[in-house]
C-alpha cells in the first residue's frame, strides 16, 4: 500500500478543502478544540459519546455506526479525510474504526491539528450543514479487532507491542493520585510485550516517521519478528491505533490487530499473567 | 516517577487537561513536582496554541499540552532534569530545567 493511500498532507488537504466527495472530520477526545476552531467543512465526532457505547464497555456497533455517520451526512462513497488533537491518536482510532466498519475510503492527515496549526493554516468556527445521508456500515472486519483471548495465546508466540510510555509498561504508574481516569486494576504489561512508544512512531510536529525509520524502530531497535502476527495495545486503544497504523498501513505489515481492550481490560482480568518491570518478561 | 500529563486526565481519556492558570484544589505542592509556564512570542505576547513537550533527562518524549489563552503550560512530573520544547506558528524553542518539588516556573520564546 502507497502511502498517499492512507496518508494525505496538510498541503493536498488544503487544495481539496472543497473537493466533491471529500468529506473531513475531526476527531477529538473532547470536542473544546473543535469549537474553537477546525478545518474549513469539517465534521466533527467526539470519541467520548460518538465512539464508545453509552452502556456497555465496548464499541460502537454496526448499526449504531451507520446511524452516526448517516447523521454526520457521510455516505458510503466518500473520501473520509480524519484529524485531530493529541498527535492524531483519535483520528487513528477512528480511521481503525472505519476499517473495522469497511469504509472504503479514508486517510488520515498527517500530523493532525498540531501540523496545521504550525503551518499556520486557517482555522474556522463555521459549522458546516450536511445533509443527512443512508450510510450502511459493513460486518466488523476480525483480522484488525484482536480480543483478550487472543492476546494471551499470543504471549511468548506472536508479536505484541505494549505502545504505552515507559513508566506506565514497567508498571511504575498507573493513575496519579491527583487527577482521575478510569483504571485497572493491576499495572505492568503483558508477558514477553515488546515496549515501543507511540511517540516514538511520529516526529514532532506530529506527522509519521518514514517507512524506513519506522522499520528501524520496530525491527532493527525493538525486535519485532516480520514473520508473526503483531497486536498493538495500550490503555484504552487509541494510542496503539496510532502504532497499528503505522505497522499495518504504512508498513505494509498484512496480521496486525489492535486490542481496543487494552490494558483498561487486561490488568483488570482475573488470573492472567502480567509482567512487571522494564524487561519483556517471559512467557 | 514521571507522570505522563497525556495520559492522566479527568474522565475516561487520554487527552491533555486544560490548561489554566489555576491549580486544581487536590494539587498538594508538598507532594507534587509541577512544571508550569508561559510561551511567548519575538515580541513578548503570549501564544495560544502552542505545542508544548516535555522530555525526560534522556531526551525521550513525556507528554504534551497544547497552551490555552494566557499561553499557559503545566506538567505534573519529578524532581529532575527535563526538557521542555514549545512548538508553535511563530517559531519554535528549547528549554532545560531542574525541577525540584513544588512548583517551576519558566518561560520560553519561540523564534523562526
Amino acid at each position: 500500500m502507497a502511502r498517499e493511500d492512507v496518508l494525505v498532507t496538510a498541503e493536498w488537504a488544503e487544495e481539496n478543502l472543497d473537493a466533491p466527495g471529500v468529506v473531513f472530520v475531526e476527531v477529538d477526545e473532547d470536542t473544546t478544540a473543535y469549537d474553537t476552531g477546525h478545518i474549513k467543512g469539517a465534521v466533527k465526532l467526539n470519541w467520548r459519546d460518538d465512539l464508545r457505547d453509552p452502556v456497555r464497555h465496548d464499541i460502537v456497533n454496526q448499526e449504531q455506526f451507520s446511524e452516526l455517520l448517516s447523521e454526520r451526512g457521510i455516505s458510503n462513497d466518500d473520501t473520509v479525510i480524519l484529524y485531530g488533537g493529541n498527535n492524531n491518536w483519535f483520528a487513528a482510532y477512528a480511521y481503525w474504526y472505519f476499517k473495522l466498519y469497511g469504509h472504503k475510503n479514508v486517510k488520515l492527515l498527517d500530523g493532525g491539528r498540531k501540523k496545521w496549526e504550525l503551518d499556520a493554516r486557517p482555522f474556522t468556527t463555521e459549522i458546516p450543514k450536511r445533509e443527512r445521508t443512508q450510510y450502511v456500515a459493513k460486518p466488523q472486519d476480525a483480522a484488525i479487532r484482536a480480543y483478550r483471548e487472543e492476546v494471551v495465546e499470543a504471549i511468548g508466540s506472536s508479536n505484541l507491542i505494549d505502545v504505552r510510555s515507559p513508566d506506565e509498561y514497567a508498571g511504575r504508574l498507573l493513575a496519579p493520585a491527583h487527577l482521575p481516569q478510569e483504571q485497572s486494576q493491576r499495572g505492568g504489561h503483558v508477558p514477553t510485550a515488546l515496549s515501543i512508544p507511540w511517540s516514538k512512531a511520529a516526529n514532532e510536529d506530529g506527522t509519521f516517521k518514514s517507512n524506513d525509520e519506522l522499520r528501524k524502530l520496530y525491527v532493527d531497535e525493538a525486535g519485532l519478528d516480520e514473520d508473526k502476527p503483531t497486536i498493538a495495545y495500550c490503555r484504552i486503544g487509541e494510542r496503539s491505533s496510532h502504532s497499528w497504523f503505522a505497522l499495518r498501513e504504512l508498513l505494509g505489515y498484512e496480521n496486525v490487530k489492535n486490542y481496543d481492550g487494552s490494558w483498561t481490560e487486561y490488568g483488570s482480568l482475573i488470573g492472567v499473567p502480567i509482567a512487571l518491570g522494564d524487561e519483556p518478561g517471559s512467557k | 516517577m514521571a507522570v505522563d500529563a497525556n495520559t492522566a486526565l479527568s474522565g475516561a481519556g487520554c487527552g491533555a487537561p486544560e490548561q489554566d492558570t489555576a491549580l486544581p484544589a487536590s494539587v498538594d505542592l508538598e507532594k507534587e513536582t509541577v512544571l508550569t509556564g508561559t510561551v511567548v512570542n519575538d515580541e513578548g505576547d503570549v501564544v495560544q496554541g502552542a505545542y508544548v513537550r516535555l522530555l525526560d533527562g534522556s531526551g525521550e518524549f513525556t507528554a504534551e499540552v497544547v497552551t490555552g489563552e494566557g499561553g499557559q503550560f503545566r506538567f505534573f512530573a519529578a524532581p529532575g532534569k527535563w526538557t521542555l520544547r514549545a512548538l508553535s506558528r511563530f517559531g519554535d524553542a528549547t528549554g532545560e530545567l531542574e525541577a525540584a518539588r513544588g512548583l517551576n516556573e519558566t518561560k520560553l520564546a519561540v523564534s523562526r
